[in-house]
């Protein structure tokens, strides 16, 4: 730190002449951070992700085949937004796929605390694909988005296995109408 | 006396004005640094060579710009893309309500030019992200006065790539740094910091010093309400996609938006019984508002201030490099070293020189074989990417599917057909190292061929 500005009076009077070409605009710290998230990915089998624009890595969709539980045979989508502050805050994940489950709602809200309040900038892309993963294996009847659904569950899981699968095949269960999400 | 003082100028170092500061600066003392100079010089420096930046006239800004003109600065930048609202005038005191819906910068700048002849501010009613690095690099200090953290890392990441290196020991050189003084205050709570991008803890360093965004669980909001903010939230998050009231995305500006959600959000409190949602709630929880105190501004701006002219005129050590204040009860601060992060994506990340003999020659997969072969990298799956006429490009990752099949044409190409050219910067990420680390191809010889 000696003598910072006597040097920089010096760098200046150098900078107008010496430095002329443009240095190029480098990649973001969160655009840093998303590649090493992404190329470490190793996808359970069960998952795919899809980059609309490979050049784009903050916008992507994960398609999860659940082949257990309830929801096995199904296809469901989800749409991620990782915005410029990541990893300070989490990526916006929305449920593309409707579908009849206790912890995602009909527009596609999802209840995944790490999506929310429990995120942390340690937790990565994969940590998010395997709860996402793990809410088809285990829903949560506890902590519920869609009410009805957590109730059904909650009182008659052979009831909800049925509206599940019913779903899934594109029917209405109650009021709502689900589109076929089948494999 | 300097002699280069015309004696007519209100600068006029004869000025009683300056009396105070002529003591600091033209006395030597037990405290200084080892490199102060006791001389007229220091403070003819501040006022005619030494340029500042202040990022934000809001309402550390505006304490900031008052502090530094009269300390003595005079020339003084400010960037501010915002406009004054009635909600600004109880702290931003360089504002009238006539000022209302006009730039901040612009009124900031006029009205200290007006009330301070010796300093002259020079407004720019702009994003940060507007101007380039040779815009930040005129300035010799940088103050910021931000209330975003997107926007700190990116002013830190700025500072951070005008870095130049010792090619033999990696060091920095330190004629390339331009010091970085940041603000930054919420309610009773503040702090302040120095950072010299290169040499100390930066932004990206201590990222998780910032506090997290609160955030309610979406079941508590959706089921079972209990404050205020649960049931704006449920409006804000789940209403307002279910019902699109004005076919648009949420506008915290817009005052119907605001209206729309506390008419819906109280229905949603009565229906739970809780009180308390007002208006102004409405509005502080959809802008994530935490009400500001002047005295606290009052004191980070001082505090910055004062490391800003220990900077310039090095009379005396600066700050380490981390201040905590908090006024709830009485008063507390705390001043400590944050430490650099070896791993830091941003100031750690020097990048490292790839020499490649013939970009004509050389494929991607032949750079790719490098990565991995050489002694220095042994990488195992690097992801590539890079940035060309300022857009993120994907040159291959090997690790995702959708993205190999589209990227996978790339390999047979040479890094000249690729359009990177000598000292292109590219980004990798591999399993072996922690990070996303930065590398600079550098071509030996032979240019990239014109077609």
């Amino acid at each position: 730190m000696i003598k910072l500005f006597s040097l920089k009076q010096q760098k200046k009077e150098g900078d107008q002449t010496g430095r002329s070409g443009a240095q190029q605009k480098k990649a973001s710290a969160a655009q840093l951070r998303i590649q090493k998230d992404i190329n470490e990915l190793t996808l359970p089998k069960t998952c795919a992700m899809e980059f609309p624009d490979p050049d784009d890595l903050l916008n992507f969709k994960l398609i999860i085949c659940p082949d257990e539980g309830f929801y096995k045979g199904g296809r469901f989508v989800f749409n991620f937004r990782v915005g410029p502050n990541y990893p300070h805050e989490a990526p916006k994940v929305k449920c593309e796929t409707q579908v009849y489950h206790p912890n995602i709602d009909l527009e596609g809200n999802v209840c995944l605390n790490i999506l929310r309040e429990d995120w942390n900038p340690v937790l990565t892309i994969s940590s998010i694909v395997y709860g996402l993963q793990y809410l088809f294996l285990e829903p949560n009847p506890e902590d519920p988005l869609n009410k009805e659904a957590a109730d059904v569950l909650q009182t008659n899981r052979r009831l909800f296995e049925h509206n599940v699968s019913k779903a899934m095949r594109g029917n209405f269960v109650g009021e709502t109408y689900f589109e076929c999400c089948l494999k | 006396m300097s002699s280069t003082m015309s004696p007519a100028s209100t600068n006029s170092l004869n000025s009683k004005r300056w009396h105070s500061m002529r003591h600091i600066l033209e006395r030597a003392g037990p405290f200084c640094k080892a490199d102060f100079a006791p001389s007229p010089d220091n403070l003819e420096f501040l006022q005619n060579t030494c340029k500042i930046l202040v990022i934000g006239a809001g309402g550390l800004g505006c304490e900031l710009l008052k502090d530094l003109a009269l300390m003595g600065f005079g020339d003084i930048h400010v960037i501010d893309m915002d406009t004054i609202e009635l909600s600004n005038l109880n702290r931003q005191f360089l504002f009238r309500r006539n000022d209302i819906g006009s730039s901040k910068a612009e009124c900031a700048a006029n009205f200290i030019n007006k009330r301070i002849p010796t300093c002259h501010v020079t407004p720019h009613c702009a994003k940060i992200q507007d101007f380039d690095e040779s815009f930040y690099q005129q300035f010799h200090i940088i103050v910021c006065g931000l209330d975003s953290i997107v926007a700190r890392r990116w002013i830190n990441g700025m500072l951070i790539s005008s870095l130049r290196y010792n090619e033999e020991d990696g060091s920095v050189d330190p004629s390339s740094i331009t010091p970085m003084i940041d603000g930054g205050t919420e309610g009773f709570k503040g702090n302040a910091r120095v950072i010299l991008p290169g040499l100390t803890a930066c932004i990206e360093c201590t990222l998780d010093l910032f506090p997290p965004q609160v955030n309610y669980p979406l079941c508590t909001i959706a089921n079972t309400p209990r404050l205020p903010e649960h049931c704006i939230e449920y409006v804000k998050i789940i209403q307002w996609d279910k019902e699109n009231p004005f076919n648009c995305s949420l506008d915290g500006d817009d005052p119907q938006h605001i209206a729309w959600v506390y008419e819906r959000a109280l229905e949603r409190a009565t229906q739970y019984n809780i009180t308390g949602v007002t208006y102004r709630l409405v509005q502080g929880v959809i802008k994530h508002i935490i009400p500001a105190v002047a005295s606290t501004n009052a004191v980070i701006a001082a505090a910055c201030a004062t490391e800003v002219f220990k900077l310039a005129t090095s009379c005396y050590d600066s700050m380490c490099n981390y201040m905590n204040f908090n006024d709830i009860d009485g008063i507390y601060t705390y001043t400590y070293a944050a430490e650099k992060s070896e791993n830091c994506l941003a100031c750690s990340n020097i990048p490292q020189v790839v020499n490649i003999e013939d970009p004509n020659t050389t494929t991607l997969e032949d750079l790719i074989k490098i990565l991995c072969e050489n002694p220095r990298f042994q990488m195992k799956q690097p992801g590539i990417t890079t940035v060309i006429d300022g857009k993120n490009k994907t040159l291959y990752m090997s690790t995702v599917k959708s993205i190999e099949e589209r990227t996978r044409a790339n390999l047979t190409q040479s890094l000249g057909e690729l359009g990177l050219k000598d000292g292109q910067q590219i980004n990798v990420a591999d399993q072996t190292s922690p990070n996303t680390i930065v590398l600079q191809l550098k071509y030996n010889g032979n240019e990239v061929e014109m077609d």
